[in-house]
């Protein structure tokens, strides 16, 4: 059981299988896959597309069901064949593609969780808001609508939603997919002071290794479907980091490494998809 | 461009709304009145319908000097609102469950889809024969179709609504009701209103319908009157108010979808 005076948030993956239509088509799309994330750590997660990361993702947030093995979160048994705790704001979700609610302007949508689980007053849940808005310099933003703010505004706010219910685990599907390389350092930047900020334990998918070893402190590579744990990269460089530590030895090195890995699982990838096409 | 420069008045939508509306006037004119073409010599011109609409004594006892004329538009537009609330109240619920309860869409999609495409003047011998009096029946045959054009939109824009936002509300904290209140209902008012537009088309269609063969009173009723009585002048400016009743409806619902969705307005601005 969870010891309460311990940061919150470590999560043990053991043995987890999942069988997409078991009696049908019989898609394998995680097999035994088995690793442990500690309370307060960044974790990536990287591996070929399509190889089972979001399903892996699904599965903890409890959107899903997994047909072998345990997940827990702080030594609570969250999913198994038999037993599975619905999605609550303990495994909060960042999606890939974006969710907030384009009906609901930017402070309407941070405050919502707090407002609809009860735990704040409107007044409360206002003034936290503000304050998280004025943290990451996004005051005056707080009567927009979603769509009329660029897409890497829109990921901050997502993520402002997340983080004011406190969640145990913060999980993020790519979300600064398709951000620019310029954007994208900001929000590495931004992330980062939130996360020194909160500690809060972030379970983080990208295709993009620079982003992996610059955030991350543990890269853990998946191989291609069924996703199997390749390797585990801990990366020790100093925290928090900034942008030039990329040219550093250390961190060519890791990326040497990280990259190595990944592109023989990409390679078994491709070589599946012309066996398929044949 | 920006709509904000000086643009000169014989640039402006309005005066090319008075044009295009004066020439077809002109047009008009020209086909019945002064050309006298085959067939077009039998309507009647925009002159005489004007000195009719206009005139102390209508010869058809209507124009809109007369309280004959106002009687008709109070019934027709009281028949209308009654149909089209009913249609929006029911219709707007039955899509919203539908698109909410797979299991009770399951039940209900087939005879929806059987129900949908029954024209609404095909109802006029059973809403007759079952329902009572007058009204109710006219009232009815506008309400049906108006009802499933609003069921259909609302349930394609519940059907619609990115499963990502049901799946962010259940990780937020929601409830099920909630999830009704935050995601379901929101999510769906765009095509919501796009299905009161039509049903709001189609209630002015059924009633005129309705009211020709089963109506006493009302613009349907005394466009038919009109024709037994060959009074063509006042049919074709009994005509011209349904045009300009359904054009202030629509125009209506327009605006309370605006107010409603801010959202949705500034993000076509934004877009811009």
């Amino acid at each position: 059981m969870s010891d309460p005076t311990k940061t919150p948030g470590a999560i043990s993956i053991r043995h987890v299988d999942k069988v997409y239509d078991p009696e049908g088509v019989h898609v394998e799309a995680m097999r035994d896959c088995t690793f442990d994330i500690s309370a307060g750590e960044f974790a990536i997660v990287v591996g070929p597309s399509g190889c089972g990361k979001t399903t892996l993702l699904n599965a903890i947030a409890g959107f899903d069901t997994i047909t072998g093995g345990e997940i827990y979160l702080d030594g609570e048994l969250i999913s198994s064949t038999r037993h599975q705790i619905k999605p609550n704001v303990d495994r909060m979700v960042v999606f890939q593609n974006g969710a907030l609610f384009p009906w609901k302007t930017v402070i309407e949508n941070i405050t919502y969780g707090p407002l609809v689980q009860g735990k704040m007053n409107k007044a409360e849940a206002y003034a936290r808001a503000r304050e998280m808005l004025d943290l990451v310099c996004l005051n005056g933003m707080e009567n927009k609508y979603p769509e009329e703010l660029s897409s890497g505004v829109q990921r901050r706010v997502e993520i402002l939603r997340a983080l004011i219910n406190q969640p145990r685990v913060v999980m993020l599907d790519e979300p600064f997919r398709g951000l620019d390389a310029v954007a994208k350092t900001v929000m590495h930047e931004f992330l980062m002071q939130l996360f020194c900020a909160t500690r809060r334990t972030m379970f983080f998918i990208t295709h993009d290794l620079d982003e992996a070893i610059f955030l991350g402190h543990k890269v853990v590579i998946l191989t291609t479907r069924p996703a199997m744990v390749k390797k585990v990269v801990t990366v020790e460089l100093p925290w928090p980091r900034e942008h030039k530590v990329m040219n550093s030895k250390d961190y060519l090195d890791l990326k040497g490494e990280v990259l190595e890995a990944v592109h023989e699982e990409a390679r078994k990838a491709f070589e599946a998809g012309e066996r398929e096409m044949a | 461009m920006s709509g904000k420069t000086q643009t000169a008045f014989h640039q402006s939508p309005l005066f090319r709304a008075i044009v295009g509306i004066v020439l077809f006037l002109i047009l008009w004119q020209l086909l019945t009145a002064v050309l006298q073409l085959p067939r077009f010599k039998l309507l009647p011109n925009p002159i005489s319908v004007a000195k009719e609409l206009f005139s102390f004594h209508p010869i058809s006892g209507r124009s809109i000097f007369t309280a004959g004329y106002y009687v008709d538009i109070a019934y027709s537009v009281a028949r209308v609102m009654a149909a089209f609330s009913m249609a929006t109240v029911l219709g707007v619920l039955l899509g919203l469950i539908m698109g909410w309860s797979r299991i009770f869409y399951e039940f209900t999609f087939p005879l929806v889809e059987i129900f949908r495409p029954m024209p609404p003047i095909s109802w006029i011998p059973l809403a007759v024969l079952i329902l009572p009096g007058i009204e109710v029946p006219v009232v009815y045959v506008t309400f049906i179709a108006a009802f499933f054009a609003t069921v259909l939109n609302t349930l394609l824009g519940v059907l619609s609504i990115d499963k990502n936002y049901f799946l962010a509300a259940r990780c937020l904290g929601s409830k099920p009701f909630d999830i009704f209140r935050n995601v379901v209902v929101p999510g769906a008012l765009p095509f919501i209103f796009t299905g009161l537009q039509i049903g709001m088309g189609i209630a002015w269609l059924s009633l005129v319908a309705g009211e020709i063969i089963a109506g006493q009173m009302g613009l349907g009723y005394s466009i038919y009157e009109g024709y037994s009585l060959f009074q063509y002048d006042q049919v074709v400016y009994y005509m011209f108010t349904l045009g300009v009743l359904g054009y202030i409806s629509s125009a209506g619902i327009r605006a309370v979808g605006r107010r409603l969705m801010a959202w949705e307005a500034r993000r076509r601005g934004a877009n811009e």
